[in-house]
């Protein structure tokens, strides 16, 4: 064993087990000694058919998943009925409640959930333990209970309209005990329902035989020595002998707590599955909340079970988990329900919906901009497998919307790809359809990148890539390979950036060829370039070699290149705060150019269109502004609303936020544009919330910075950085997170996928809270790019390349140069 | 107006001026005889001109980013082999030009023997 790194997995659940499989199946057993605790004297079982079991459909043996001999074939030490009272992190080891204790260089938190009780007086006997006649129902033990109790018993009360409080009901439904399920909510499954979708599950089990009171707060048990009966807040009560509680669950949060985590409902980890503050520390299942998310359901489970393996493992150490879409197919005595994603519809939804109440059946699907994002279907699944998939995917709809309802010719297939038309677009932008995508997987190409290469679809916007992948995946039938290079900063060096950063500063390399030269023997990737270069002068600042053929032509000539090849002029006008004398002068150098077209921006300022390279320079000396840097990977403007001025709702002087924030970080090159606004109040008329940064004035004087936001080809809410007291603390915050970005982002990652990537509690302790104290060293590095800056439009005088400007040589040869329109 | 040097075997054969007028790694459009083209001089070594404008949406491709001899069309990167001027990212050619340079230093563009 010497030599094998110890793995101390705490928790023998499905999440734990799961893990520890994944872990086995990445050749972990070589790089492991693991060593497993379970609470429970079994091995590990699969609790999702525990209802089976509670109404004998299925013996306790058919149910497991590992056997005990399982931990023993493959070296793993497994502790059952022991539990673990503390973890010493500094010391590294785990504390047992039999004295025990264990080092480990690894460990994994998967100790699950447990039920939750509600507070009910008389729940407690006199002995401090529940009275005879109450269960839970999440173990074996509790099925073997809770069957032995109802066979004796005349009437059982279920606690908990959900689905588990259904399964209970069912289970002792069977042993011919009267059933009444007892909920609080106004209608059952309200996780999994939306109201109509209840009232027509009720009188299905109604017709079963169940009884549902709905509406109703359990206070008390009744009864001295045993359960007699159960009383309501609306002053009824219900005779019964036993009392069932599937009220829902709580994480087993505590480990985490006594070990100084991070814990909010549940333990906090990163997109590694990694506590957020302890690299060693996995923590896996319905004690991991991620994202702010803590799923209690099977499918996210395995996914973040194969990335923390992924991660442990060394496999593939840029595994990331991202959130589950929750959706959720079963069988509720015997009524088949589908239910995924959104339950209730938000105004601008689209709504598609049939009722059947008569055969029980439901059907209603929440459609957001050509996507499903929510579904309940009741008693009829025939088009389940088709949405579960449109749903996970993603997937554009038909048209006919009916066709998601019903079968209405052929009966569909099984798979969505294959009832889409080979004709349907696919990339909106490069119109390429799903058949062009089949030719060229036929062709050969194994990859998303390939096919995208070959194709041009999804090199447009990007908004379609996801689905690109996915039916790249779905034609190669599993031959799909992973192109390793969506981790890289840029496609053309096989480094992700923290390790590419960490090479150009050990070898000095400070040229863009430079980098090429040593990291690639040469072989320059064109496209590769501009990122480079951008990367380059983040990191060295004045000490970057500009080689200006690195970058693309908008950079070169400070401009926005056109479907033409003319170029668009937009001047800086901060805070989009302009005077009459700077409004007449543009007029006056637009008519003077023949500018074709001016345009107000959506970042509230003035777009020249249609100027000739070769009159960009007289043009920027004749407004005599400062370029707005409307062209370049770079920061580009803030927008902002009226403020406090003259506005009777601004709670803050969001204009001169917005000014103070450009002048600040203009021109910084950063790699994706970053878009930014400030809001004076909360009612965000500058549309600060969907901007890669942002800054909300709320009451008191403070500031909420959001960062991630986006309201182009992809639509998102920034997520709230911090709140801050003072302009100085939003631009100073602002700024931590611009570095952050600057150095840890992949080429042309917008903020919004970034922020995705890292989660937003990483970027609170790394960024607000500075657990990792770098938070001086971004500032620093910050202030040393922001003190280099100089505006690029006084190149018009002195051009940096031979013939910067020239559309055409030798100059004047045709009059074509000089064209004014 | 680039002086007609050579009409030989049929081509013609333009001065473009001297090679300094291009900075290294990048490409400039040029006017010779009643032709527009764009003139290349990657870091690889080398010139190479190439038809002026992209055959996708006839984008201006002297303002294009090279990597070794690969030019990546500003508009909506298309990719060209500048050496057989093949169309990386599709099929087809476009069309390219021999250029040489005299003791000099002057680019001598023949625009007889252009690639179709």
């Amino acid at each position: 064993m010497s030599g094998k790194r110890r793995l101390v997995v705490v928790g023998n659940g499905m999440a734990g087990a799961r893990a520890v499989e994944e872990i086995l199946t990445r050749g972990g057993g070589e790089q492991f000694a693991i060593a497993m605790f379970g609470d429970e004297p079994y091995g590990n079982y699969n609790r999702i058919l525990l209802s089976h079991v509670l109404t004998g459909e299925q013996d306790p043996d058919e149910i497991v998943l590992n056997p005990i001999e399982w931990y023993a074939e493959n070296g793993i030490m497994l502790h059952s009925g022991v539990r673990i009272v503390e973890i010493d992190r500094p010391g590294k080891a785990v504390f047992c409640d039999n004295a025990l204790w264990l080092h480990y260089d690894q460990l994994v938190i998967a100790t699950g959930s447990r039920p939750f009780m509600p507070p009910l007086e008389g729940l407690v006997g006199r002995d401090g333990r529940y009275k005879p006649g109450i269960f839970v129902f999440r173990t074996l033990d509790d099925c073997r209970h809770i069957a032995a109790a109802a066979q004796s018993s005349g009437r059982a009360a279920v606690i908990g309209g959900g689905l588990l409080g259904l399964e209970a009901a069912r289970g002792v439904l069977g042993y011919s005990c009267e059933v009444h399920v007892i909920e609080l909510g106004p209608y059952l499954m309200t996780q999994q329902l939306d109201a109509p979708a209840g009232a027509i599950l009720k009188s299905t089990m109604e017709a079963m035989g169940v009884h549902v009171q709905l509406g109703k707060k359990s206070t008390a048990v009744l009864g001295e020595g045993r359960v007699e009966g159960l009383a309501f807040a609306d002053g009824g009560t219900l005779p019964c002998d036993m009392v069932v509680i599937a009220a829902g669950i709580v994480p087993n949060r505590e480990l985490g707590v006594r070990s100084g985590l991070t814990v909010e409902r549940a333990i906090v980890v990163d997109d590694h599955m990694r506590s957020v503050d302890d690299p060693d520390i996995y923590v896996v299942g319905e004690c991991a909340q991620h994202r702010g998310r803590v799923y209690g359901l099977v499918a996210p489970l395995w996914e973040q079970a194969r990335v923390l393996a992924d991660h442990i493992t060394g496999r593939d150490t840029g595994a990331a988990y991202h959130g589950s879409k929750l959706g959720t197919k079963l069988k509720v005595m015997g009524v088949e329900l589908a239910s995924m994603g959104t339950v209730e519809a938000e105004a601008s939804d689209e709504v598609v919906q049939f009722s059947e109440p008569r055969r029980g059946v439901y059907k209603k699907l929440i459609v957001r901009e050509g996507r499903l994002t929510g579904a309940i279907l009741l008693g009829d699944m025939s088009k389940a497998a088709f949405l579960t998939q449109a749903f996970e995917r993603d997937l554009p709809l038909p048209e006919a919307r009916r066709e998601l309802l019903f079968d209405i010719a052929a009966p569909s297939g099984p798979s969505t790809f294959q009832d889409m038309a080979d004709a349907l677009q696919i990339c909106n932008c490069n119109g390429v359809a799903k058949g062009d995508i089949g030719r060229s997987v036929r062709a050969g190409a194994r990859t998303a990148r390939a096919v995208m290469e070959a194709t041009r679809a999804g090199l447009g916007c990007g908004s379609c890539k996801g689905m690109v992948g996915e039916l790249v995946a779905w034609f190669c039938e599993g031959q799909v390979e992973e192109d390793p290079s969506v981790h890289y900063y840029v496609p053309g060096i096989p480094m992700p950036t923290p390790e590419l950063v960490r090479s150009i500063r050990e070898r000095s390399l400070r040229s863009v060829s430079r980098v090429f030269e040593v990291l690639t023997g040469g072989v320059e990737d064109a496209t590769s370039k501009p990122g480079l270069a951008s990367l380059l002068r983040t990191i060295w600042g004045r000490d970057y070699e500009d080689e200006r053929d690195a970058r693309f032509i908008n950079e070169r000539v400070h401009a926005n290149i056109q479907k033409d090849g003319t170029f668009s002029v937009i001047p800086q006008i901060p805070g989009g705060v302009t005077t009459p004398a700077q409004l007449k002068r543009i007029a006056e150098v637009a008519e003077r150019y023949r500018v074709p077209l001016v345009k107000i921006t959506g970042g509230q300022r003035i777009d020249l269109l249609g100027v000739e390279k070769d009159n960009l320079p007289g043009l920027w000396t004749e407004l005599g502004m400062p370029s707005g840097h409307a062209y370049g990977k770079s920061y580009r403007t803030c927008k902002s609303c009226v403020g406090t001025d003259f506005c009777r709702f601004g709670l803050g002087d969001s204009t001169r936020l917005a000014i103070q924030i450009e002048e600040r970080f203009q021109g910084l090159e950063s790699p994706g544009k970053m878009k930014l606004a400030t809001a004076g109040c909360p009612r965000n008329c500058s549309e600060a919330m969907v901007k890669d940064l942002g800054a909300v004035a709320v009451e008191g004087g403070r500031w909420e910075i959001y960062v991630g936001g986006a309201a182009g080809a992809h639509v998102r809410k920034g997520d709230v950085l911090c709140v801050a007291e003072s302009h100085d603390e939003v631009i100073r915050m602002m700024g931590r997170f611009i570095q952050y970005y600057r150095e840890n982002a992949r080429y042309l990652e917008r903020s919004y996928s970034f922020v995705e990537r890292i989660g937003i509690e990483r970027l609170r302790a790394v960024l607000v809270e500075d657990r990792e104290g770098i938070a001086a060293g971004l500032e620093q590095a910050l202030e040393a790019s922001i003190s280099d800056y100089r505006d690029p439009w006084l190149e018009a005088g002195r051009p940096v390349t031979a013939n910067q400007f020239a559309t055409l040589l030798p100059k004047g040869a045709s009059g074509e140069a000089a064209r004014a329109r | 107006m680039p002086a007609d040097l050579d009409t030989k075997h049929g081509g013609r054969r333009l001065s473009l001026g001297p090679l300094c007028q291009i900075p290294v790694g990048e490409g400039r459009g040029f006017e010779a005889g009643n032709e527009r083209i764009a003139v290349f001089r990657p870091r690889c070594g080398g010139v190479y001109a190439t038809q002026a404008h992209c055959p996708h949406r006839g984008g201006p491709l002297a303002d294009g980013l090279l990597g070794g001899t690969t030019l990546v069309c500003p508009l909506h990167a298309w990719r060209f082999d500048l050496a057989s001027g093949e169309v990386l990212t599709g099929g087809g050619r476009i069309t390219t030009y021999r250029v040489v340079l005299t003791a000099d230093g002057d680019m001598v563009i023949d625009l007889g023997i252009g690639s179709p």
